[in-house]
Formats: structure tokens, sequence, C-alpha cells
């Protein structure tokens, strides 16, 4: 167990180091940076370089512990109870908006309105008194940003 | 061709089932919403703007809130009422030595909480005051506030003043004094925190009244603490319930009786003025 654990972190640390010395694609391991990845409204790049994966992506929005979505809108997902309606209705969300759109709006919607209440899932600082285990970490990684994108540019209006 | 029709077909009856179920979760909330909203009780807990905690539970949480038999924190108030009666500590005397039956002695006094305390040039809290009595003048030993005992007795002093309304304690002379300790209050209630980066106004003020999920957001109003919480299967301090509001955000609580959440309570406790004291108060 503990040795597996090692050679996982082990390659980690390679992989995190080759990125370091000069692989340019972008990755969780790369610090993201906000001010350069927006354009306008929106950030037209995939924060991974890849697109998302949409059937991960709602199971990812719905996670309670990851984006949590439910709390605040409400998706098409007649299975799971208790919609939130403290934002928009989801539903039809991307015939409002271009993916660029959303996805700055995932990363960070206080860009957009400041005083909104939507947390910014993507951003690392910026915070007060974030509790110990979750201080320097996002809400959702990179990854879960565009499988969750890749799940919204589906919810077109009929 | 015909292939895609038929799959279309299965499409839009699998649409249409979605939607049903949708629209019926949405009207089992709007019906429980307009019961709610129509309760002819709400009158007694809204007054102005301001609402209890009490105008979003369900009909079955304010039917056991309003029972003094079905209502869960009752056991806790007798205990309290049992240390209040018995004598403690090594000058031999009970609480009720010196100040008689509570429902008179004690009447109103809730709203006299946190206070200014001469002493320390801090605000006070209840559970900070009254085991600071216990110790100096009734040479007794500190209870720990999230206790049983405490928290009973809390609950039993401050239910003779259910039904009256909670008044600011600010005043012309007091008033230079209390400033800033509200002014601490009320910024950290607008102050976002925690990595999901929320203020207690998000949730409190700009969208009380909104669902978070099977939450129905409430103003967060203190008048009814210790209140007995279902989730919790016993009473709570507002301090606790300020720890959970924190967590919750993701964001590093406070000690329970510290600074910061005196001062906060002192400011809710402002913002509530005008509703009534509903201790103990029963909450989902
Ligand atoms: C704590 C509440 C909250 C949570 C959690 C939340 N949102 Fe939001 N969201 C809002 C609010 C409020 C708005 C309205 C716009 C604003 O305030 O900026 C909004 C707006 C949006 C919009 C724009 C919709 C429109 O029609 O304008 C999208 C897209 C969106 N949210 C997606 C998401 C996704 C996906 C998640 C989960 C990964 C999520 N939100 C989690 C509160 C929330
Ligand atoms: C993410 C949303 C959210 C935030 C932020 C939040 N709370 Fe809460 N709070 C809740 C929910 C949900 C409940 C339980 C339902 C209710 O009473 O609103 C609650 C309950 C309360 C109650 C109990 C009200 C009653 O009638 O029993 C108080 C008091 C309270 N919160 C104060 C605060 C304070 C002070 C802060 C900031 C330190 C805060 N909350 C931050 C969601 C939140």
């Amino acid at each position: 167990m503990k040795f597996s654990k090692l050679i996982y972190s082990f390659a980690g640390l390679m992989i995190g180091t080759a990125l370091t010395i000069g692989l340019s694609a972008p990755s969780d391991a790369a610090e993201f940076d906000l001010a350069k990845a927006r354009v306008g409204d929106g950030i037209p790049k995939s924060l991974t370089g890849k697109p998302g994966n949409a059937k991960k992506g709602r199971s990812t929005a719905i996670h309670r512990k990851k984006g949590n979505c439910l709390a605040c809108h409400t998706l098409p997902a007649p299975e799971q109870a208790d919609h939130g309606n403290i934002g928009p209705d989801l539903r039809g969300v991307a015939s409002r908006y271009k993916p660029a759109e959303l996805r700055l709006r995932l990363v960070s919607a206080k860009t957009l309105n400041p005083d909104t209440i939507m947390p910014s899932f993507h951003l690392k600082t910026g915070y007060h008194r974030v509790q110990k285990k979750w201080q320097g970490k996002t809400i959702i990684s990179a990854q879960d940003v565009e499988d969750i994108l890749a799940y919204l540019v589906t919810l077109k209006e009929k | 061709m015909i292939g895609r029709k038929i799959l279309s077909v299965v499409a839009i009856m699998g649409l249409g089932i979605i939607v049903g179920l949708a629209n019926n979760a949405s009207i089992a909330f709007a019906d429980e919403a307009e019961r709610r909203a129509k309760d002819p009780r709400n009158k007694n807990y809204v007054v102005g703007e301001k609402k209890s905690g009490y105008v979003y539970m369900t009909s079955q949480t304010r039917d056991m809130q309003d029972d003094d038999f079905e209502n869960s924190g009752f056991p806790w108030v007798d205990q309290g009422e049992e240390i209040w009666n018995k004598k403690m500590g090594t000058v031999g005397k009970a609480c009720a030595s010196c100040h008689d039956a509570a429902s008179k002695s004690m009447k109103g006094v809730a709203n006299t909480f946190p206070r200014y305390d001469a002493k320390t040039k801090k605000m006070i809290a209840i559970q900070a005051f009254l085991n600071r009595h216990i110790i100096d003048d009734m040479g007794g030993k500190k209870m720990k506030w999230e206790s049983d005992g405490m928290m009973g007795l809390v609950m039993y002093v401050k239910l003779q003043s259910r039904g009256t309304p909670v008044k600011s304690i600010i005043n012309d002379q007091n008033r230079a004094t209390l400033a800033p300790f509200l002014a601490k209050g009320k910024k950290f209630f607008e102050q976002r925190r925690g990595l999901l980066d929320l203020s207690c106004k998000h949730c409190h003020e700009d969208y009380a009244g909104s669902l978070a999920r099977s939450n129905v957001l409430s103003m967060g109003m203190p008048n009814g603490f210790p209140t007995y919480r279902l989730k919790w299967q016993k009473p709570g301090t507002i301090h606790r319930r300020f720890s959970g509001c924190n967590k919750n955000v993701r964001a590093k609580p406070y000690k329970r009786g510290s600074e910061e959440y005196t001062n906060l309570e002192f400011y809710l406790m402002q913002r509530a003025a005008g509703l009534k004291w509903e201790t103990p108060a029963v909450r989902n």
C-alpha cells in the first residue's frame, strides 16, 4: 500500500518536474493564471489542452463534495431530489452562452460579477481563513472544469 | 429514416417523463412553500422585513416548537431548572438563593447578552458571564460551553424571556462604548470567507428564502438559541451554529466564546430587534 503510494508520488514528481522544465501542456501541475487565460468575457482554451468528458462532468457537477451545483441550480437530473434555486435554472444554458463564457463562469464567476454568491471553482488564492485541509487547493481540478463544461455544453434549449 | 423517427419519439417520451418528474417535485415544494406562507402563526414571527427562523421551518417542526410537551428542548430546560435550585460551590448557595423565582428575576435577561464587560473591556456572552459568576461568587466549578448543564441553565434563564421582544441594548449613554463591537460583528457578517468564499450575508440576507438544495435559507436570526436542532438530536448554542456555518464554506471556525463570535452574536441580536424570544426553538 505505502510502497505503491510512494511510486505514485514519485511519478507525480517526475511529471511535475518535466512540466516545469519545459513541456508546455497546461495541466493541474502547472499554475493556472486567470489573467493570461481570460479573453474578454471568456476563457477560450481548455485548461487541460483537451476536451472534457460530458458523462463524467454530469456526475462531478452533481457530486456534493465536488461541483455541488444542485445546491444552487436546477439541472436536468430528475433522479436527484431538491435542486436549489439560488442561481438560475441551468437547463438550456448552452443556448445562452458560448463554451468560453461558461468556462470563465466556472473558473471564476466573480470576474464577471464581483458580488456573486457563486464560488470560484478553480481559483487557488484570494481567500480569507480557508480551513487547513483546503489551503492552496481549488474546489475542483482543471479536468473537472473541462468535464463539467463538456456537460454544460449539452444543455441546449429544446 | 424510420429508425431515427422511433428514436426521437423515444427521446421525446423520455423528455416528457423527465419534465413531468421535475414538475412534480416543484409542485410539492410549491405546496409546502404555500402552506408555510399562509400559516396563520407567521404573524407572531415576522416584524417588518425581519423573519424568525420559525417562518422557514416545516409545519411539523413548528408544531414541535409550539407544544412544550413535544418540544425536545425541554429535558434540557428541566435540567437547567434543577441547577438553578441546587446549592453549589464552596459558598453553598444556589442561583435561587439570591435571585428567587427565575420567572420574575430572569424575565427580559435574555436580551441583555452579549453585554459589555467593564472588567475585560469586551463583550461577554451569557455562558462566559455565568461561569465567572459561578466561579467568583459561588466558589463553584466552570461548566463547559456546550455541556448539557450549561446549555440547560442558559435555556432555563432565556425561557423566562420567551414571547418578549428582542430589544436593542444600545442607548445614548453606551453608544460610544458599544459601537466598535457592533461594527466588528457586522464586518464579520459581511466578510467573505473560506474556500467557497461566502459571507453570512450572502446566505442570510441576499438569498434568504431561497433553497440551497433541501434547506430553505433563513435570515440567520438568534432569537431561539440555544436551539434544539433535529439534525443534531440535541440543543446547540449559537456559537456552535456559527462554527457549522463557517465549516460549511470551508472556513476555519473560531472557538466558542471567542471575541469574534461574541461580537457576531451581539450584532445579530441588534439586527433581530423586534422579533420575539423563542428559546427553546426547534429547527430542522
Ligand atoms: C452558492 C451558489 C452557487 C453554486 C454552488 C453554483 N452556482 Fe452557478 N450561479 C449562481 C448564481 C447566484 C448565478 C447568477 C449569476 C451571478 O450571480 O453571477 C449563477 C450563474 C451560473 C451560470 C450562468 C447562468 C445564467 O443563466 O446566467 C452558470 C453557467 C453556472 N452558474 C454554472 C454553475 C455550475 C456548473 C456550478 C457547479 C459546478 C455552479 N454554477 C454552482 C450560484 C451558484
Ligand atoms: C452557504 C450558506 C450559508 C452561509 C454562508 C452561512 N449560513 Fe448560516 N445557515 C445556513 C443554513 C442552510 C442554515 C439552516 C437553515 C436556516 O436556518 O437558514 C443556517 C442557519 C443559521 C442560523 C440559525 C437560524 C435559526 O433560526 O435557527 C444562524 C443564526 C446562522 N445560520 C448564522 C450564520 C452566520 C452568522 C454566518 C456567517 C458566519 C452564516 N450563518 C453563514 C447556511 C449558511
